[in-house]
């Protein structure tokens, strides 16, 4: 069977998968940080192989990978301003330790 | 028909090494082993963008993300003294990797039962220049353009406050 959309949107599922495990089971600040880079590349590539073989000509889908890409850029730079003020603050950046707002 | 095969193969051999770092991704104790399979994984997304025919956001992600990001992550693993402790996992483990289970079953579920339309066009090729008629051009994305770029200012000022001796 030749290489279709579904491969795609499959390859994307199990990325985006393994992205949401790494974000909900780990402890280190920078690791959840990566895995939703993970998942936003995923739907990335979700975007990409339905504008490729559902609308090929319109490149829709391709215009908003742009912007998924941009707001990933903006959250990454963010993210980790975040993590390390917290880690000057605290010392730590161990997530289950970061609980100064938990009820 | 040959090329068709390439990219078959092409396409399999980018999924099974970029299942593969996102794997090692969550799963090697060594933060910075594990930035580098992110890496990795970045470069087989690029590759899966130029096999559907999209060679300017393979550029894009090359240039973006093996570029910029993963140099941002690297430096904010450098800087927080966790490498030591590496990448431990929570209390969560078996429910959180049973919650990614049930959703890759759902979407493994949902793409199968559905019949997708797909076309028989063939798809536009170089896009550099049709995406920037779609930003740019008459009825476009231009309004998006201009609020991406004041997001990203506000971004850049963001992290200077947050990461700003007092």
């Amino acid at each position: 069977m030749s290489v279709g959309l579904e491969h795609y949107l499959i390859l994307s599922g199990v990325l985006f998968a393994i992205g949401l495990y790494g974000a909900l089971a780990k402890r280190n600040a920078i690791i959840i940080l990566i895995c939703i880079e993970i998942m936003l590349n995923a739907v990335n590539i979700a975007m990409v192989a339905f504008s490729r073989y559902i609308t090929p000509v319109e490149l829709t889908g391709q215009v908003f990978a742009v912007f998924i890409m941009v707001v990933a850029a903006a959250e990454a730079a963010v993210g980790l301003a975040i993590i390390i003020a917290i880690y000057r603050g605290r010392g730590t950046i161990d997530a289950t330790e970061i609980d100064l707002m938990k009820w | 028909m040959g090329l068709d095969i390439g990219l078959d193969i092409a396409f399999w051999m980018l999924a099974v090494v970029g299942v593969a770092a996102a794997l090692a991704v969550v799963t090697l104790r060594d933060v910075f082993r594990a930035a580098l399979a992110l890496i990795l994984c970045f470069l087989t997304v690029a590759g899966i963008y130029i096999t559907l025919s999209a060679d300017f956001l393979a550029a894009v992600q090359v240039l973006v993300y093996v570029g910029a990001v993963s140099i941002l992550i690297i430096l904010g693993i450098m800087l927080t003294h966790e490498v030591q402790r590496g990448s431990l996992s929570n209390k969560l483990k078996i429910p959180a990797f049973i919650v990614s289970v049930l959703f890759l079953g759902a979407v493994g579920f949902a793409v199968l039962s559905s019949t997708w339309q797909v076309s028989t066009l063939a798809p536009t090729a170089p896009t550099t220049a049709a995406l920037a008629g779609k930003f740019f051009g008459e009825g476009g994305f231009i309004l998006s353009v201009e609020v991406a770029g004041v997001l990203l200012l506000a971004a850049i000022l963001g992290a200077i406050v947050l990461v700003r001796e007092k």
